[in-house]
This record gives C-alpha cells, sequence and structure tokens, in this order.
C-alpha cells in the first residue's frame, strides 16, 4: 500500500496538499523558466521589462514630431497636415499628449482640442489628422507629440545565433562534448572489471581495498589539484608536450569517478545471484569470460545509473576543467565559459540566458529521457547496497 | 570543430578498445603463462597461482589510477601544506599559523558553518516534507520529477538562472530581477542582495538548496515507501494523530537514510565552489574554504603551501564522515 493511502487515512485535507505542492513546484521551476523565456526574448524588451510580462505588450513613453508647414493642405475651410507619427516603427499608439508631463492625455482614435480651433487626432495605428481653422504658423520642424507606444512581444532566436557563433559558446559546446563522452565511457570498463574483482574474486586484502574506496568517494577534489597539477608540468616538460590536454583531462575525470564507480557497480554486482556465476564456473569459465559473457550484460542498468552520473558531473564540473584544461578561450568548456561570460557580460542578460541554457540543454535532456536510472543509481549509491 | 568531436569519438573508441585489449591480453597472458598442462603437483600450484594474480588483473587500472590521482595527491598536499609557496623550504606549521590569524580564511571558517548549519537541514527538512506531499498525490511523479531537475543543472548554470533572479536596477526603475520586483511591488526599496553582508551567505545557499533538495526528497521518498505497512496500522488503531503518525512512527524509522541524506549533502556543502566563485567570487564576505583555497593556487603566481593548508582543512572537515561512511559499508559487507 502506498504511503498516500496511509496518509489518506490520517485525513490531511487534499486541497491544501494540492495546492501547497503546487506552490512548491511553482517555485522551483520559476527560476529556469525565467530563463528560458528570457533567451527568446527581444534585447531591447528584455532590458526594460521583467519576463514575466514577456506575453503581454511592453508599453513606452516615446516623443514623435507632426509634419512641418510642407505638408500642410487645405481642405475646404480648414488646413490639414496628416501623416504617421510611428513612420514605419513597429507598435501601436495607446494614448497621446501635447506636453512632456502628460504623454497620456488622449486616448488614440479620439480627437483632442487644442483651443484657437486646432484639433489633433491619433490613431492606434500611428495615422494622425492635425486640423486647424487658420492656416498653421508653427515653425518647419513641425509640432512635438508625446506618445505611449505598445510594442508587441517579440520572440527571436537571435540571441542564441549570437552566443553560438560570436560569443564562442559553440566552440565551446564542442569542447564540452569532446571532455565529457570519452570521462563518461572510460571509466565505466575500468570500475566494472574492478568491482567485479572485488564481488567475485577471493584476494588478499579485499576488504581493505573496498574500505578504501567507499573512504575515497569523500576525499575533496581540492586535496588532489596542487600535486596533479604540478605532476601535469613536470610530465609535460618531461614528453615537451603541453601539460594541458583533453588527455590530461579525460584520465582526472576517470579517477575522480573511479571510487563512486566502483562503489556503485559493486554493490550491483554482488548482488547477482550466485547460482548463475557457480554453475558457469562449474562449466569451466574463466573469470575473464563469466565477466565478459554474463556479468557485464546483467549489470546494464547499474551501468547505464552510473553513465548518467559521469556524465552530468563531467558536463557541470568546472573546477577540474579550469585546472587541467585552462582557461584560455579555444578551450573553455560551457561552464567555463559561462563564468567567463558573468565576468564579460555581466548585464547582458540576452546573452547569459541563451548562453545559460545551451550549457543545460544537454544534461536536462539526458535527465528527463533517463530520469529513472539516474533515481535507481541515487538509491544504490546512498541508502544501502544492492 | 567537427573534426574536434572526430577525434574525441576516436579516442573513446581507441581508449574503449585499449582497455578492453589490457584485460584480454594479460588475461591471455596468464593462462599461457601458468599453464594446467604438466604434472598434477605442478598444475594446481599454477591453478593458485593464477587465482591469486587475476584479481589484480583485473583490479590494476583503477587501483593505478587511483592511487596516482587521489592516494599519492592526499599525502603530498599533506607534506606541500608543510612547504613555502613555491614548495622548496619547509616552514613548519607557519602555514596554518597564517591561516588562523588571516581574516579571509576565519571569515571563510564562519560561512562555511553557516554553510553546514543551514543547508543540508533545509534540503532534508523540504525533501522530506516535498516527499510526503507528492506521495498522495495523482501528478506526484510529475510534481517530484519537476523539483529533481535542478540537480541536473550545473552550479554554474544555477548561478546564473539566480543572478538574473537576484538582478538589480536603480531605484524606481523597471526591474527585471524578480525578486527587487516583487519588492518594488510592495513599496520596499530594490537592494544588490548579493552585497549585503552575512545575509547574501543565504541567498547563495539558497541556489544549493533549490538543487539539492530534489536529491534529498527522491532518496526519503524511497525510504518512506520501505516503512512497513503493520508499523502505521497499529498506529492508527491507537488513535495516533497524522502528525503523531509522521514525527513518531515514520521519521524514526527512516531515521538511517536521513542521516545519510545529510552527511551526503554536508560532504558536498564543505566543497561548494563554483556557485561562490561566480556569483560573488568571496567579495562582500561571502568567501568559503573551497574558493579561497583556489584563490591561493593562482593568484599572485599562486601559493601551493598556504593554498594545500585550506585543503588539508576541508580534508580534516570530511575525515568523520568517511570515517563513518566506512564502517558503515563494513557493516553492511559483513551481512554479505
Amino acid at each position: 500500500m502506498s504511503i498516500g493511502k496511509r496518509l489518506a487515512r490520517i485525513g490531511l485535507p487534499r486541497l491544501i496538499i494540492n495546492l501547497t505542492v503546487f506552490v512548491v513546484v511553482a517555485l522551483w521551476v520559476m527560476p529556469t523558466l525565467g530563463i528560458f523565456v528570457s533567451s527568446f526574448r527581444d534585447k531591447d524588451q528584455l532590458t526594460v521589462s521583467g519576463w514575466w510580462t514577456a506575453f503581454s505588450s511592453s508599453e513606452r513613453n516615446e516623443a514623435g514630431r507632426l509634419g512641418g508647414l510642407d505638408l500642410m493642405k487645405q481642405e475646404g475651410p480648414i488646413y490639414v497636415i496628416s501623416g504617421n507619427v510611428l513612420e514605419g516603427r513597429g507598435g501601436a499608439v495607446n494614448a497621446f499628449g501635447t506636453k512632456a508631463v502628460a504623454p497620456r492625455a488622449y486616448k488614440a482614435g479620439t480627437e483632442a482640442d487644442l483651443g484657437d480651433g486646432i484639433k489633433l487626432s491619433i490613431n492606434s495605428d500611428g495615422a494622425y489628422r492635425y486640423t486647424s481653422t487658420a492656416p498653421f504658423t508653427d515653425d518647419n520642424t513641425g509640432r512635438r507629440v508625446y506618445l505611449a507606444v505598445a510594442t508587441p512581444p517579440v520572440f527571436t532566436m537571435v540571441n542564441y545565433k549570437n552566443v553560438l557563433t560570436g560569443e564562442g559558446i559553440g566552440q565551446s559546446f564542442v569542447n564540452s562534448l569532446t571532455v565529457a563522452i570519452p570521462a563518461t565511457v572510460i571509466p565505466i570498463l575500468v570500475a566494472a572489471f574492478a568491482a567485479y574483482a572485488l564481488s567475485w574474486m577471493s584476494f588478499k586484502g579485499r576488504t581493505l581495498l573496498l574500505a578504501a574506496v567507499v573512504g575515497l568517494i569523500v576525499v575533496p577534489l581540492q586535496m588532489s589539484l596542487i600535486p596533479l597539477l604540478r605532476l601535469y608540468n613536470d610530465v609535460g616538460t618531461f614528453l615537451g608536450v603541453p601539460s594541458k590536454t583533453y588527455a590530461g583531462i579525460w584520465l582526472a575525470h576517470t579517477a575522480f569517478g573511479l571510487p563512486l564507480a566502483i562503489y556503485l557497480l559493486r554493490n550491483y554486482i554482488v548482488g547477482l545471484p550466485k547460482e548463475i556465476i557457480e554453475s558457469a564456473r562449474v562449466d569451466g569459465a574463466g573469470d575473464f569470460e563469466i565477466f565478459t559473457k554474463i556479468v557485464l550484460p546483467l549489470s546494464f542498468p547499474a551501468l547505464a545509473s552510473f553513465a548518467i552520473f559521469q556524465f552530468l558531473w563531467v558536463w557541470n564540473d568546472l573546477l577540474v576543467a579550469m585546472v587541467f584544461l585552462g582557461t584560455e578561450k579555444d578551450k573553455l568548456v560551457l561552464t567555463g565559459a559561462l563564468n567567463a561570460l558573468l565576468g564579460s557580460r555581466g548585464g547582458n542578460w540576452e546573452i547569459l540566458s541563451a548562453s545559460a541554457f545551451v550549457s543545460i540543454l544537454v544534461p536536462l535532456l539526458v535527465f528527463f529521457s533517463l530520469q529513472r536510472y539516474l533515481v535507481r543509481g541515487l538509491l544504490a549509491g546512498s541508502v544501502k547496497g544492492g | 570543430m567537427l573534426s574536434q568531436i572526430v577525434s574525441a569519438l576516436i579516442v573513446m573508441v581507441v581508449g574503449v578498445f585499449a582497455a578492453a585489449a589490457y584485460f584480454y591480453l594479460t588475461n591471455r597472458i596468464l593462462d599461457l603463462a601458468l599453464p594446467d598442462t604438466g604434472d598434477v603437483v605442478k598444475a594446481s600450484r599454477n591453478l593458485r597461482t593464477r587465482a591469486m594474480i587475476r584479481p589484480w588483473l583485473f583490479l590494476g587500472p583503477a587501483v593505478l589510477l587511483l592511487a596516482i590521482y587521489l592516494v599519492y595527491p592526499v599525502i603530498a598536499t599533506l607534506i606541500l601544506s608543510f612547504y613555502g609557496r613555491d614548495a622548496q623550504e619547509f616552514v613548519g606549521a607557519s602555514n596554518y599559523i597564517w591561516a588562523i590569524n588571516d581574516a579571509g580564511f576565519r571569515q571563510s571558517i564562519f560561512n562555511n558553518i553557516l554553510w553546514l548549519a543551514v543547508v543540508p537541514a533545509a534540503c532534508t527538512f523540504f525533501g522530506l516534507i516535498i516527499a510526503v506531499m507528492t506521495d498522495r498525490l495523482p501528478w506526484g511523479n510529475f510534481a517530484k520529477s519537476l523539483v529533481f531537475m535542478p540537480m541536473a543543472i550545473s552550479f554554474v548554470g544555477a548561478s546564473v538562472i539566480w543572478k538574473f533572479i537576484y538582478d538589480y536596477r536603480g531605484e524606481g526603475q523597471i526591474q527585471i530581477g524578480i525578486l527587487n520586483s516583487i519588492v518594488q511591488y510592495f513599496g520596499g526599496k530594490p537592494e544588490v542582495w548579493l552585497a549585503i553582508p552575512f545575509w547574501n551567505n543565504f541567498f547563495l545557499m539558497v541556489i544549493l538548496i533549490w538543487i539539492q533538495t530534489g536529491f534529498a526528497m527522491v532518496i526519503l521518498s524511497a525510504a518512506l515507501r520501505g516503512i512497513p505497512e503493520e508499523t502505521i496500522e497499529a498506529a492508527v488503531i491507537d488513535g495516533a494523530s497524522g502528525w503523531q503518525i509522521f514525527w513518531k512512527i515514520m521519521v524514526p524509522q527512516i531515521w538511517g537514510t536521513i542521516a545519510t541524506v545529510w552527511t551526503t549533502i554536508t560532504i558536498l556543502v564543505l566543497k561548494v565552489f563554483d556557485i561562490v566563485l561566480t556569483m560573488t567570487n568571496g567579495q562582500w564576505n561571502t568567501e568559503v574554504l573551497a574558493n579561497l583555497m583556489f584563490g591561493w593556487m593562482f593568484q599572485g603566481g599562486g601559493d601551493s603551501g598556504r593554498s594545500a593548508a585550506i585543503a588539508v582543512v576541508l580534508m580534516l572537515a570530511v575525515t568523520p564522515i568517511m570515517i563513518w561512511n566506512i564502517r558503515r559499508a563494513n557493516e553492511e559487507m559483513k551481512g554479505r
């Protein structure tokens, strides 16, 4: 029976639960939604209104000018100047006025009586009609008017285009893939062999080794950085190769992922049915055959769990990439590029939001498509073995 | 760019192939070097030797990598922390003495303790509450999935997301950061949230809580489902209220899981680095040990001694949890 039914029996009011959960979920999703919506907004709108208003038109006050005396025409007894105040700019006039202090004095589409027989009407599309019973005598530049212009929401992919090409996010995306794919695949095999040995082979020091692996899971990365950086520099100098290479970071990620990998896989592999492995042994299969033909295929769920962990961890890592791959622009992974953009483009939210979304897109896809394995891995790693 | 991807894929294939070849060939060589043929005594001796060597062939690459990348560095860092900035001269405990007297270090310790006091507790608490509440809803799994989602987002990505929430414009302007917008809507004064000493720590912690609550929720949810039905039923029959059942029946039974969640997040909190680096880089009194250590590693040419000393302090902080984990794992293995 689910806890749901148990609690229903206890009798907490259902509506309150629904509402509370809804609020919590909204709170949790809102931050990501903000970045997501913003990344598609027009740059000019993004800077003047909050993203939660993105789907309504934004209104701002503008100044415009009517036509000069050269446009004046006589229609019977009255003199008329007409044209369009928006002059081809997008948007719609909500209201207009003739004084800066009252830009919304008259509603669009109504006729404003400005005194002395002078009248002005401006439609929402910007077309105006300025009439007078006597010839206009204003100077030739035309009368100033103030407008409340509503711009419809504009959504665009331009931000993405800009960051992918102009800001180097495209290159960083490739770099992230270059780092993450091998750094996910290589440790799996290494860890799986080790996990098998720790589960089904008996040798001296097995318990000790297993304890060491468990202990190493929590060693802070910070303990490794300085000596490894020195080691990499020495090896680089000795072999005459650069010290910051993809190979270097693959190995680093592999090693840092190993303790958890071995622990997770060992917990799974040790729980495989003893009969299968022992009957294979009786049939004369060696450990190598048992591992490759029986254990490896059966361990697929655990391997998938770990692969997701490791991929997310490598893709999202900043520290290891900064130390072992460096911070030169062409070598930045997505997290590093994002960090650099926060410094150089601190206020340009159209760039930051699009870049951030590019960087979280792949992990989100992995998360939503493979969540089942992720949860299983978490449970195996934390609650208890097996 | 494409060539880079192709070469990465090639490396992947070659790497996997090389690893597979290593395991296959070493096993094969072992079988050939110590064959089953010959007289009975020799064959059985070979069998025993093979059984002794083979585990180490399987373990070899893993042990080698762990030794180079984790065991050796831990020892080396410990030693380096007693040496000067270029690791040339022995300076005794002076890096540690410097640390104790350094305002930045003390600030970091204070902030780390603050993080440790707030984040694991908050994540576990919210995780537990959400796990209990979503469990009785038809759309509970969907809700859980959305709360769990930030787990997939990098700390840097999360920092960008939250920096947008904390965005500040001058008073009277239209705020595009939602927090200042709400404050202004209710007639308050917009604030530069990240620059308010002491409280800004909490604005950074919110990010980690946002990311980690889903983790706590998933694990605790599974543990709650594992509670035996009879215990709840007995409590209901005895007339316990929902509140009592939750606190006196359910929580005590998942106490072990709560401890696991708590310690896992504690470890994570101790190592928190990306969030502080990207949000404030330690300005306005938000420095933490991991970021301080990173700073000393590189700034002004780097000071490996001081940096190592800070790392050792971090290591000491996780050691109790490490020992506890090992003990627990050992007990579990005895049961097998």
